[in-house]
């Protein structure tokens, strides 16, 4: 049984794909040939979940059509953008507070970082050595 | 009321200026981040405390009694009056700049947690969105985004999720990468997000003050030595500072290629040089811990910069 969230992703990815909008049935249709879940789809459910899309501002639709047709706001790309944006994001008082594994750093610094990992490249082989024996 | 007010503003001095300077400053922080945590802890706190309380202790001077006297007669007298004799506009000054200033780390903080709780929403929708799960991972779900620039983050909240990059996983060997995973686990498991949300709040509260920023950037890069000790636990410092090494270096190549709105000012890029390096340089080079008298001394000390202004102000 998929969830919603895979179900959101599998909408979305069919938007992302299709340059021109699409009505639910349309895209349920869509979902039924290319994935096994998509199969037993209610339509109730794929408009549940495309107003959960178009909540989040991921999803937009065409009213002035009925059905309503559905496009993606913005491209895959974008999407990621804003994610690393949000990640790495350049100001310092970013409010989302996430700590990531390594933050950015300069040029210099990840010149000394590369030689640290040369310098150590050329010891391991003798750590290994000296262990074996 | 003076004595305890003059006591209050030179702590409240000491601790927004030369104390926080010189812990940033110390070495010794990296061999014991966890005290060195809880002493940046009782700083913020007692500093705080100190400020409001040596402009409250002031402004009630000519209340005479005790300081909860004189905050439980000051709502009516402040209506009704009469003011006690002897009440200057200088009283009056510090008593509404200490609520001022009570209502601004207040009101920042609320807006600090809300503003964070929100773009944490948007992040989530959008990792769900993008990323695909790891399959067959026991513990927190892991994500994969798909994206050239090797990143590792973790996001708290109801549902935790550790997020990597595409360019993380080609980058590194498996070992390193369960390093990595560790590490994201362990800033999950000891909330360091609830420290770095705070001093956030604190550094936006008062920019201009050295207690406030040092205190912010001491705070992240000592959450991140105590998330690599953590991760040490399952895995050689040799492999994670290789880990970490790695994407420090990886990391420019990434960001100078695919768009330059990610480069950070000087400044910021000066901090987090020093960070990554120290964090390296920990690993290659161990330091044991501080000798027990020393942590029970800085803990000691932790205690009583919270029990004085607690003291002067309940005995003024």
């Amino acid at each position: 049984m998929a969830t919603l969230g895979d179900l959101e992703r599998s909408i979305m990815e069919r938007l992302w794909e299709n340059h021109s909008p699409l009505s639910a049935a349309d895209l349920k249709d869509e979902l039924a040939h290319k994935t096994s879940a998509g199969k037993d789809l209610a339509l109730t459910t794929m408009l549940t979940v495309l107003s959960r899309l178009e909540r989040k501002g991921f999803v937009s639709r065409d009213r002035k059509v009925r059905p309503h047709l559905y496009f993606a706001v913005t491209t895959r790309a974008d999407h990621t953008a804003e994610l690393l944006q949000q990640v790495l994001g350049a100001e310092p008082d970013r409010a989302t507070a996430l700590a990531h594994f390594v933050g950015q750093v300069s040029p210099e610094e990840a010149e000394t970082l590369r030689q640290l990992l040369t310098q150590r490249a050329v010891q391991l082989p003798e750590d290994s050595v000296a262990t074996d024996g | 009321m003076l004595f305890a007010s003059v006591t209050l503003a030179a702590l409240a001095v000491l601790l927004a200026w030369p104390v926080p300077v010189l812990l940033a400053k110390a070495h010794w922080p990296t061999r014991s981040p966890g005290i060195a945590l809880l002493l940046w802890q009782a700083i913020a706190i007692s500093g705080g405390l100190s400020m409001i309380g040596s402009l409250v202790t002031f402004g009630l001077i000519p209340f005479g009694g005790s300081l909860l006297q004189g905050l439980a007669q000051l709502p009516q007298l402040l209506a009704e009056g009469p003011l006690p004799a002897g009440t200057g506009l200088i009283h009056i000054f510090a008593l509404s700049s200490a609520a001022l200033l009570a209502a601004h780390l207040v009101l920042n903080l609320i807006v600090t947690v809300t503003r964070t709780e929100r773009q944490r929403r948007r992040h989530r929708s959008l990792v769900e969105l993008l990323s695909t799960p790891l399959p067959d991972r026991p513990g927190a779900p892991i994500h994969i985004i798909d994206s050239p620039a090797p990143v590792a983050y973790c996001l708290p909240g109801a549902r935790t999720v550790t997020v990597l990059s595409e360019g993380l996983v080609a980058l590194l060997d498996p070992p390193q990468l369960e390093a990595v995973i560790a590490h994201e686990r362990a800033h999950l498991r000891q909330q360091h997000h609830i420290l770095l949300v705070a001093f956030q709040s604190w550094r936006s509260s008062l920019p201009w003050f050295p207690i406030a920023t040092r205190a912010q950037v001491a705070v992240s890069l000592l959450v991140e030595i105590l998330a690599d000790d953590q991760s040490r636990r399952h895995t050689d410092a040799e492999t994670l500072a290789g880990a970490i090494a790695l994407v420090g270096s990886a990391e420019t190549n990434a960001l100078t290629t695919n768009a330059t709105q990610f480069v950070e000012s000087s400044a910021a890029l000066a901090s987090e040089r020093s960070a990554v390096s120290m964090r390296v340089d920990r690993l290659v080079h161990p330091e044991p811990q501080l000798p027990l008298a020393e942590r029970v001394l800085i803990l000691v000390a932790a205690a009583v910069l919270l029990a004085v202004p607690l003291v002067l102000l309940l005995a003024s």
